[in-house]
C-alpha cells in the first residue's frame, strides 16, 4: 500500500533523492529549489543517507563538482533555479559532451532583471540547446515520479545523458498537494545499483577524460551524443512502463488529454495544464470539441509522436510559459517543427503567460479557447504571438 | 591511420582507455624554431630537463644527452633557461628549414 501524504514539491522531490541515496550531492541554494537542498542536507547529517554532500561556493562550482563525482564514478544529483542553472551554463554542455548521467531537480524560476523570484519556463528553456534530457512536471506527484524514473532512464547503458526533471517555482515546489510515496526498497529495486562507465576511480585502469578533440573528431563525438539522445524516448517509455506497473501511474512523452476528436487545442507545460484542464471539462460540458497536450519530454522532443497526436485539430494555440525574445516561444517553435510535415495543417497562435509567476487562471485559459474556437470557425488568426494577462 | 567513425568511438564522452598514448602524437610537427645542443657548453646543470613541458629533454645516467625531436614542439624554454659556460649558451635555437 503506497503511502499517502500532504507535501510541497520540494519535499517531495527531497524524499525521492532521500530513497535514491545517491553517492554524491554537491550544491547551492538558490529560490524557490532552496528547501530541496535544505531537506536533503538534514538527511545527509542525520545519517538517513550514504551522500557525500558537498557544499560549495556557487552552481558553477556545485556542476564541476558534480561533473567530477560523476567522473569518479558515482551516481550524482543536483538541484538549483534561474541564476543558478545559467551560472552552470558552460559546465551543463561539460556534463553532457562527458555523457555523465548526473541528475538535476530543476525548480523553474524566471531570469533576471528585473529580478524576480517566481516561476516560469525561462531557466529550462535556456539549456534546452546544453545536451541534458528535459522532463517537465505538472504537480508535485509528476515531479517525485519523474525524479525516480529520471535515473532509469539517464543511467541506460545506451544513453549515458544527464537529465532535469523540471517543476515550476513556487505554484509546485512551495504548495501543499495530496501524493503517494513508494516504499524506500521499492525505490531502490526499481533504480538499481549504479553502473560506472570507465570511472577514474578504477585506478588499476588509468584513462584520459576531456581530452582535446580537434575537426577531425569533434564531428563524430557529437554525432554519437546525438545518437544517444535520438534512443531517450524508446528508454523513457520503457522505463514508464515499468514505472506504471509499480506505482499504477501511467507516463508518456507527453499527456493528451481529450484529445481523440479536439477541434481546438491547447498545448501547455507544467503546472498551468492542471488549471487548462478543469477549463477543457467545461467546454466539454458545454459540447465543445476542445483538448489539450502537455509536454513532458522537452528534451529530446517527440515530434512525430506529437504531430501524430496533433492531426486534424483546426487550431492550436501553444502557451509558452517563457519567451524567445524577438521570436516565438520555445514551445511554439518545437511544436510549428513537429506540425511543418502534415499535409493539412491546424491554424496556430502562440501566447506567452505567467512569466515571472504571473497568474494562470481559468479564465484566461477560456479566453483563449473561444479565440481558438472562432479561428476554427474562420480559419484565420487575427494574431500570431501575443503576450497575455498583461496590462495596457 | 584510417580515422575512426563515430559508432567506433568507446562509449562515453571522449575517454581514452589506453593509459600514455599521448607518446604517439608527433607535437614536434609543429615546431618552427628547433633546439640545438652545444656540448662543448654545457654544465649538466639539467635546467632544461626540468623546465621543459614535453619531457623532451633526453638524459641518460642524470645526465642531458640531447632532444627528442619528435615531441619537442620548440616553444625555447631550454634554451632561454640554459646558463652555459662562460657566457656561451650551451643550447641555441635555429629556425626549422635553415
Amino acid at each position: 500500500m503506497a503511502k499517502a501524504v500532504a507535501v510541497t514539491g520540494n519535499q517531495a522531490v527531497a524524499e525521492a533523492l532521500r530513497q535514491i541515496d545517491p553517492d554524491v550531492c554537491a550544491a547551492y541554494p538558490i529560490t524557490p529549489s532552496t528547501e530541496i537542498m535544505q531537506r536533503f542536507a538534514a538527511f545527509v547529517a542525520d545519517g538517513d543517507v550514504n551522500t557525500i554532500l558537498v557544499t560549495v561556493e556557487s552552481e558553477h562550482s556545485a556542476m564541476s563538482a558534480c561533473i567530477g563525482a560523476a567522473a569518479a564514478g558515482g551516481r550524482v544529483v543536483t538541484a538549483t533555479s534561474s541564476q543558478g542553472l545559467a551560472l552552470m551554463w558552460e559546465m551543463l554542455y561539460i556534463a553532457s559532451g562527458m555523457r555523465f548521467p548526473i541528475l538535476m531537480a530543476l525548480v523553474n524560476r524566471a531570469l533576471s532583471a528585473p529580478i524576480n523570484i517566481h516561476g516560469d519556463h525561462s531557466d529550462g528553456m535556456g539549456a534546452r540547446d546544453a545536451g541534458w534530457i528535459q522532463l517537465y512536471s505538472e504537480n508535485a506527484q509528476e515531479a517525485y515520479d519523474n525524479t525516480i524514473q529520471a535515473l532509469r532512464i539517464a543511467e541506460h547503458m545506451d544513453i549515458r545523458l544527464p537529465i532535469m526533471t523540471c517543476m515550476d517555482g513556487f505554484i509546485i515546489s512551495h504548495s501543499i498537494e495530496r501524493m503517494e510515496y513508494l516504499k524506500d526498497e521499492e525505490v531502490k529495486d526499481f533504480i538499481g545499483e549504479y553502473k560506472a562507465l570507465n570511472p577514474l576511480l578504477d585506478i588499476d585502469n588509468p584513462k584520459t577524460i576531456g581530452a582535446l578533440v580537434l575537426p577531425d573528431y569533434f564531428m563524430e563525438h557529437k554525432k554519437a551524443q546525438a545518437d544517444a539522445m535520438g534512443k531517450v524516448k524508446a528508454v523513457v517509455l520503457d522505463v514508464a512502463e515499468r514505472f506504471g506497473k509499480l506505482s499504477g501511474r501511467s507516463y508518456g512523452l507527453f499527456e493528451d488529454y481529450r484529445l481523440g476528436d479536439a477541434d481546438i487545442t491547447l498545448v501547455i507545460m507544467g503546472s498551468a495544464a492542471g488549471t487548462a484542464k478543469d477549463v477543457i471539462d467545461d467546454l466539454r460540458n458545454r459540447g465543445i470539441k476542445a483538448g489539450l497536450l502537455k509536454p513532458r519530454l522537452f528534451r529530446p522532443f517527440p515530434y512525430e509522436e506529437i504531430a501524430d497526436a496533433l492531426k486534424g485539430v483546426k487550431a492550436i494555440c501553444v502557451m509558452d510559459r517563457a519567451d524567445s525574445s524577438g521570436g516565438y516561444g520555445p514551445l511554439f517553435m518545437e511544436i510549428s517543427s513537429a506540425l511543418i510535415h502534415i499535409k493539412e495543417r491546424p491554424v496556430m497562435i502562440n501566447k506567452v503567460y505567467g512569466l515571472g509567476g504571473r497568474d494562470f487562471l481559468p479564465e484566461h485559459a477560456e479566453t483563449v479557447l473561444n479565440e481558438l474556437a472562432e479561428i476554427a470557425n474562420t480559419g484565420k488568426a487575427k494574431t500570431f504571438k501575443e503576450y497575455i494577462t498583461v496590462r495596457e | 591511420m584510417k580515422p575512426k567513425g563515430w559508432k567506433d568511438l568507446t562509449p562515453g564522452g571522449g575517454v581514452i582507455l589506453e593509459a600514455g598514448n599521448a607518446d604517439e602524437y608527433n607535437t614536434g610537427s609543429w615546431r618552427a624554431f628547433r633546439p640545438e645542443w652545444k656540448e662543448e657548453n654545457c654544465i649538466q646543470c639539467l635546467f632544461c630537463w626540468v623546465f621543459c613541458p614535453d619531457s623532451a629533454v633526453i638524459t641518460k645516467d642524470g645526465k642531458m644527452t640531447g632532444f627528442d625531436y619528435k615531441h619537442c614542439k620548440g616553444c625555447g624554454v631550454c634554451a632561454y633557461e640554459c646558463p652555459g659556460k662562460k657566457g656561451q649558451k650551451a643550447i641555441v635555437m635555429v629556425e626549422e628549414g635553415k
